[in-house]
Order: C-alpha cells, then sequence, then structure tokens
C-alpha cells in the first residue's frame, strides 16, 4: 500500500534525495491508488455531485433569470456553497494534478527545516483556520457593500465566479511555490524569478500599495467611529482590554491564551454594553463626540505608538480577540442568513452599473466593479500571507490545496454574506447612508431630497426611516456614514435582531458589528505600519548600512514615523476630502490590491513557464490578464478619463480652472479653502494612480519577458529547494479518503517513539 | 444509547476545545517541548538548549517584533 520511502522518481521530474527511515510505512498514498479513488465514480458519488449541481444551477437560475419582485438570500448561499464545492473538487484538483503536482514523498519545510517554532508542522484544520484567519479582514466585508449600489447580480457573481477562477487559484499558487522554496516571501520570489528591474519594481508597489491599504482602511473606522460616542468609547476600550491581555500573558500566566481570550470576549462585551450606558449619559455623550479629524489623529497617534511598543504588550493580544471574534461573528452571520432567510428587494443589475454616475463610488461597471470588490474574489494582499507564515507551517505538500485554494473559499463567502447584510435593509437607507455629506448635506432633510431625486425605482425614503433607524442602532444619526462599516452593521443588526432580541436589542448588534471590523482594522494598521517599516528600513540600509539593524531605536522609530506619516497623509486626506473621502480613495485602494494580484500572478507565470508547463500556462495567465486588464483600464481612467467624477486630473483641471476663474465655490466645495483642498487631493490621488499603474506594467512586462525566454530556450529549471525525502504522513484535505484512511491506520499502530523521526536541525 | 450520546458529547467538546486552542496557538510550547523530545536521544542536537515554558512565550512575541507579518485587508 502506498509509495514506499525508498522508491523515488519524484513526479516533478526531481531526483529525491533519499535515505532509509526507521520503519517501512509509506509516507504518502501512491498517487495511482488515489488516482483511482478519484475516478471511481460510485451510485452514491454520482447522486451527491448532481445534487449539488442541481441546486447551484436552480440557485443561479433564481438569481439571474427568475429575479422576482425579491429574492431570497437563500438562494446567494445555495449558489456560492455549490459553486465554491464544484470548483475544488474539479478545478483546483486539475490545477493540483496538471500544474502543481505536488509530491507528498517530498518533506515540506516545516519538516526539514523544524525547529519547534517558526517551522512546525500543524494539523492542516488548525492551519486552514489560522491562514483563513490572516487572509480574512475587512476587506471582504467592505467591498461587496459599496458594490451593492451597482445591484446585487454583478457583485455575486464577480465574488463567486472571481474566486474560484482567479482569487483562490493566486493564493494556492503562491503558497505551493512559497512552500516548494523554504518559505520564501513574495517579494524574493519576484526578484529570483523577474530579475532586479522586476523584483525592485514588485517591491516598492508593494511598499507602496501597504501604504495605501492602511490608509484607506484606517479611514473606514474613522468614518465608522466619527460623532458617534457609544463606537468611540467602545472601540477605545479595547486598547486598556488588550494592554490587561498582554501583561497578563507576560507576567501572570504565559500561555494560557484561551484563558486570557475569553476573559477578553467578556471585557468586549462588556465595552459594548457599557459604551451604550455612555452615551447615554450627558457628559459621555459630549466627551466620547469627536469629529473625523480628532479620530483621525488618534488613530495616526495610536498607529505610531502601537507599531513601536513590543508585540506582547499590544498586537499579540489584540490578534488573540481578533481571531476570536472573528471566527464567531462570521459564523453566527452565516447562521443567521441561512435561519432568517432575508428577502432582498434590491435590483439585479441597477441603473448605475452602465452610467457610472453611483454616488457611492463613481464609475461603470467595467472595470471599476472589479476593484470596488478586491478581497473576496481577488485579492493581491494574500499573497503575502500565503508566502509568509503559513507555507511554513504546512505538513504536506498536497495539503497545499484545502489550505490555499479553500481558505480564500471561505473568504469569498464571507464577502457574500457581507453582500446579503448590506442588501437587505432598504435600498432608500442604503444610499442615504452610503452617499458622501457633500451630496446629502449630513442632514436627515438632505439625505431624504437627494435619495429621493436619484430617481430610482420602487425607492422612497421617509424621514421617519432615517430618523428610527439611527434611534434603533443607538446613533444619533445614520446619514453619510460612509466606508461601508456602518452599513454593514446595519444590515448584520438588522438581520441579528430578528434572531435574538428584537428591535430592543438592535442597538447592540450595530456596535457589536463596528467593534468587530474595528478591531481587526486597528490589527492591520498596527502590523501594516510594522511591516512596511521592515521594509523602508531594510531599503534604507543600502544607503545607510546602520538602517539595517532593526534593533536600533532611533532607526526604528524614524522609519515607523516615515511610514505612519505617508498612511496619515492619505487619511487625512480622505477624511477632510470636500469631494467625499471614501467614493474618491477606495478605487485606489482597489486598484492597489488588484496591482498586487496581478504582480503575485505575474511571478506565478514566470515560475510555471521556467518549468516547461506551457500547455496549462493560461491556468494562470487567464486570471493573470483579466486582473491586468481591469487594473489598468481602471488606472488609466482615474488618470485620462475627461469625466470630472472618475478622472482625478479632469477633477483638478475643473478645480484648478474655477479657481482661476475667481471663483469661491464650486461643486460641493464650499469655499476656496477647499476648492485648493481638491486640487491637492486629485494631484496626490492621480500621481499615485500613475505610480502604481507604471509598476504594475513594470512587473508584467518583465514577467512576460521571463516567460518568454523559457518558452524560446525551452526551459526546465526551477528555483525550489532540493527535494528531502519526508517521513511523516498526514492526509490531504478536510475529509479523510478511504486510501488515506487505510495508510493513517498503519501510522496509528506504530510504537510511539517510531513516529517521529528526527529532522531539521 | 444514552451512554453513546453522552460519549459522542464529550469527544465533541474535546474537538472543540482541542481546536480552539489550537487556533489560538496555545498548544504551541507543547509542539516545541516535543518537537526537543523527539530529538533529545540524537548526540548531534544535543548541544541545543531546551526552554522553559516562560522564556518560551517571551521569545515568541520577541521573534515577532524582530520579523513582523501583515494582517490582511
Amino acid at each position: 500500500m502506498g509509495v514506499t520511502s525508498n522508491r523515488s522518481t519524484g513526479s516533478t521530474g526531481d531526483s529525491l534525495v533519499l535515505q532509509q527511515i526507521p520503519h517501512e510505512l509509506a509516507v504518502a498514498v501512491d498517487p495511482a491508488e488515489t488516482e483511482a479513488h478519484d475516478r471511481k465514480w460510485t451510485p452514491l458519488k454520482i447522486a451527491i455531485w448532481a445534487g449539488i449541481s442541481l441546486l447551484g444551477g436552480l440557485s443561479w437560475v433564481m438569481l439571474a433569470v427568475v429575479r422576482g419582485e425579491t429574492v431570497n438570500a437563500i438562494w446567494f448561499v445555495f449558489a456560492a456553497i455549490c459553486t465554491y464545492l464544484i470548483g475544488y473538487r474539479f478545478y483546483s484538483n486539475y490545477i493540483e494534478k496538471h500544474l502543481l503536482k505536488p509530491d507528498d514523498r517530498r518533506a515540506t519545510p516545516a519538516e526539514y527545516k523544524a525547529d519547534g517554532k517558526d517551522f512546525a508542522a500543524t494539523d492542516r484544520r488548525v492551519l486552514f483556520g489560522h491562514h483563513f484567519a490572516a487572509i480574512a479582514g475587512a476587506g471582504p466585508l467592505v467591498g461587496p457593500v459599496l458594490a451593492a449600489q451597482m445591484g446585487y447580480l454583478p457583485g455575486t457573481i464577480w465574488i463567486i465566479v472571481g474566486v474560484v477562477l482567479a482569487g483562490a487559484v493566486q493564493d494556492y499558487l503562491v503558497l505551493y511555490f512559497s512552500m516548494r522554496r523554504g518559505g520564501r516571501s513574495l517579494g524574493q520570489m519576484a526578484r529570483d524569478e523577474l530579475g532586479v528591474v522586476g523584483g525592485t519594481a514588485a517591491l516598492i508597489a508593494t511598499l507602496v500599495i501597504m501604504i495605501i491599504i492602511v490608509a484607506i482602511l484606517a479611514l473606514v473606522v474613522v468614518n465608522a467611529l466619527a460623532e458617534s460616542p457609544w463606537g468611540v468609547f467602545s472601540v477605545g476600550m479595547t486598547i486598556p482590554i488588550a494592554l490587561f491581555m498582554g501583561c497578563y500573558l507576560r507576567f501572570f500566566r504565559p500561555g494560557k491564551i484561551t484563558e486570557i481570550s475569553i476573559i477578553g470576549f467578556v471585557l468586549l462585551i462588556a465595552a459594548i454594553i457599557g459604551g451604550g450606558m455612555i452615551a447615554d449619559t450627558e457628559w459621555g455623550s459630549t466627551f466620547f463626540l469627536l469629529d473625523k479629524v480628532t479620530i483621525a489623529w488618534g488613530i495616526i497617534i495610536y498607529g505610531f505608538i502601537a507599531a513601536i511598543l513590543p508585540v506582547w504588550l499590544l498586537l499579540a493580544p489584540r490578534d488573540y480577540l481578533s481571531t476570536f471574534m472573528k471566527i464567531g461573528t462570521i459564523g453566527m452571520l452565516a447562521v443567521a442568513i441561512i435561519i432568517i432567510r432575508p428577502e432582498i428587494s434590491a435590483p439585479a443589475v441597477s441603473e448605475f452599473a452602465s452610467s457610472g454616475t453611483g454616488p457611492v463610488v463613481s464609475g461603470t461597471l467595467f472595470p471599476f466593479l472589479f476593484v470596488t470588490i478586491a478581497c473576496g474574489a481577488l485579492s493581491g494582499f494574500h499573497a503575502l500571507i500565503a508566502s509568509g507564515t503559513t507555507p511554513k507551517l504546512i505538513e504536506k505538500e498536497r495539503q497545499t490545496r484545502f489550505i490555499g485554494y479553500g481558505g480564500m473559499l471561505m473568504e469569498s463567502f464571507v464577502a457574500i454574506m457581507a453582500l446579503v447584510a448590506a442588501l437587505s435593509i432598504d435600498r432608500g437607507l442604503y444610499f442615504a447612508m452610503n452617499s458622501s455629506p457633500a451630496l446629502t448635506g449630513g442632514t436627515i432633510e438632505g439625505a431624504v431630497a437627494f435619495v429621493n431625486g436619484l430617481g430610482m425605482t420602487g425607492v422612497n425614503i421617509t424621514p421617519d426611516l432615517l430618523a428610527e433607524t439611527a434611534k434603533n442602532v443607538g446613533e444619533e444619526s445614520i446619514v453619510s456614514r460612509t466606508g461601508g462599516a456602518p452599513t454593514l452593521a446595519v444590515g448584520l443588526a438588522h438581520i441579528m435582531q430578528q434572531l435574538i432580541g428584537g428591535t430592543s436589542m438592535m442597538s447592540f448588534w450595530y456596535h457589536f458589528a463596528i467593534m468587530f471590523e474595528a478591531l481587526f482594522i486597528l490589527t492591520a494598521v498596527d502590523a501594516g505600519t510594522r511591516v512596511a517599516r521592515f521594509m523602508l528600513q531594510d531599503s534604507l540600509g543600502n544607503f545607510f548600512p546602520k538602517f539595517k539593524n532593526t534593533g536600533w531605536r532611533p532607526g526604528a522609530w524614524a522609519a515607523t514615523a516615515i511610514m505612519v506619516a505617508a498612511w496619515g497623509a492619505v487619511l487625512l486626506m480622505g477624511v477632510t476630502d470636500p469631494l467625499g473621502g471614501i467614493n474618491t480613495l477606495f478605487p485606489l485602494f482597489g486598484i492597489a490590491n488588484q496591482l498586487l494580484a496581478a504582480i503575485a500572478l505575474a511571478v506565478c507565470m514566470a515560475i510555471v513557464a521556467k518549468r516547461g508547463l506551457f500547455k496549462y500556462l493560461w491556468v494562470v495567465a487567464l486570471p493573470l490578464s483579466f486582473a491586468a486588464v481591469v487594473t489598468i483600464a481602471a488606472s488609466f481612467m482615474k488618470i485620462f478619463s475627461t469625466v470630472p467624477a472618475v478622472g482625478y486630473f479632469a477633477q483638478n483641471r475643473a478645480f484648478s480652472g474655477a479657481l482661476e476663474a475667481g471663483e469661491t465655490s464650486f461643486g460641493t466645495a464650499t469655499s476656496v479653502l477647499a476648492m485648493e483642498a481638491v486640487v491637492r487631493n486629485t494631484m496626490v490621488q492621480g500621481v499615485l494612480s500613475i505610480v502604481f499603474v507604471t509598476l504594475a506594467i513594470i512587473v508584467i512586462f518583465t514577467a512576460i519577458q521571463a516567460t518568454w525566454k523559457a518558452y524560446r530556450t525551452k526551459a526546465n529549471s526551477s528555483s525550489e529547494d532540493p527535494a528531502v525525502q519526508s517521513q511523516i504522513f498526514a492526509p490531504a484535505g478536510l475529509i479523510v479518503t478511504p486510501p488515506e484512511k487505510k495508510l493513517q491506520a498503519e501510522w496509528d499502530a506504530l510504537p510511539a517513539d517510531k513516529k517521529y523521526t528526527r529532522t531539521g536541525h | 444509547m444514552s451512554g453513546g450520546v453522552v460519549g459522542a458529547v464529550k469527544r465533541g467538546a474535546r474537538g472543540v476545545a482541542w481546536y480552539l486552542k489550537a487556533m489560538l496557538g496555545e498548544d504551541a510550547y507543547e509542539k516545541y517541548a516535543a518537537h526537543h523530545a523527539a530529538r533529545a536521544s540524537d548526540p548531534s542536537c544535543a548541544a541545543h538548549e531546551v526552554m522553559t515554558e516562560r522564556e518560551f512565550w517571551r521569545d515568541q512575541t520577541d521573534r515577532q517584533d524582530k520579523n513582523p507579518q501583515g494582517r490582511c485587508c
């Protein structure tokens, strides 16, 4: 049974370095046996897959063809899950078989570099959770909410089809290639595969993208907490809670993570409840009522301090809380959506998809839908995670499919749930919350006039609904609460209150959702600043060697300050933007994220080409060309469009023209100062767009060059680490197959002292 | 019959507790200690010093200070 360990001929053509191991058991199921099991279609298996296909097909028909007055949310859930299952079972299997060809006889870095710390073989189900918690943040929750203005169908199709053909493929490939290279980072792989020019461009792009992403995530938090005493108090309380947890773990009971996480969670809930009480008091409602600029400064100062404090004090405990909240809330939302099954009355495709005049984010469906929803369908940022911690923890090569491809499918499902939650609230309410204050004036009357004036069929919002919703969620006002987080929170509160607590619990659920998003955005801000600081120090070190030493305090502080200043400037620009903020900056976030995806896929394409697998190059080329076309088209529109709402420079010209003409107000800017701010902001945004698109084109071009060269020379080279014989066995997927079960039983029967063999030092 | 159910519930609860602990990384020291125990018999590895539990947890967060990892958006 299985492949005995002293037979080699690795399927990738590498000859394995073999050594006799002290037992006679196989470390991998014989590939022929796996293949036979795969191909054996028992009647039960046929019935199950026929059922999945039929249900999936029916759901898509209900969403795309039937499109009744209202659509039930359950069809979104079924369409997503069935498509994921089919994509996972067939497409990722195809990629595994033809493109990646993992070989479980080879040891993974976690085995051959094992040190019990950074490199440690981890149970595949646990690692799946780790990886999912690391990739899923605020992105999949915010993007779909903003894209809901185009109707429910475009976003749903992009999230589900995009993940199967693009997002999950990227994550799987990067994870696999990094694992085969001892856990090398994306930046290092780019340098190896694309040379100095491509590698340097990829590195600079990563750094700039990191800054933009941190800035816009911070902007989402600012928008959610501004003018909300309750939110400010409860999110603010997470800092002392985290400090307490950090000290508890450091000095009192090291390693008792579950215990302190539960204590922390209870304190968090208390902070949410307490926030409600404090917001009700006279002093509380004035003391914690902060405007956007104050909160933005607060986050900038917080970001700097958090990033120079030791990890154990703030970041590590925040991570535990955030993991706890993430898994819990997402699970809770899934259960609630399945039980409540809200009816969705949004149109399948709204008028804004083609007109491009939507107030939430401007631009037409192509390309702006595909950059508004980045995380959930295709997220370049994942390439940094998939080439970071995860590849160092993988137990067996074939598990990369479950963790890389499967983990991304889970994130996509989160995005679908966010979309459903945003769609389940009243459409008029949605637009009142997501149109910038420049359009609504920030008042109920202004919002009603603006939303009803949009001329959408079936939308007729009343002042009462806006006032009542605000009262129910415990906020002063919910008009122009842009950024996606508050809308999602209202949607989640709306769904959860039907399950638990009724209207009186809505304010709790709303602030629970805000807390949940703010928690991991603040963690991302802290961690992102740290990573960016290290990248900057590394680059500065080439000119001033002293900076290379990351333990050198003045250098660390200076580099942190530079990075915080960079994202802080973008954040303040968004907060004070007379045009609205989120609507002008969010496309930049999506473009940045997709450009990173294009860079990651370009690196993958070069690797595949160098392995000589041209027949299957399309698996990478397809998502790469799509990401490239979308981001380059979106960037070009942002740079060259003559429509001021779309083009940064068109906006810039319009405003500077008005200033020259001596006008004192123009468009949504009501003063000369505001007009000057628009001129400045659009210039910065436009220049950033140019930087992004130039860097991405360089990287893609060098990747095509590398691919072409490999094709011409019929290359069959590889930059992988040399193969090492594996000495452990573990199943590949979530469900253990019969051949794996049989082999596992043999391993289980081994005496304990023989199970672990000493590899790695 | 009811004994079977109780047993299944117990097993399920143990499974959930195991998963939660592993997810939060509480088993990190156990894994580290096991890794060293497995190599203890090998004289070529004897030079390695094994950290105590307290030292290990300190070292773990301090290593994160030196090698930060991004969180996703």
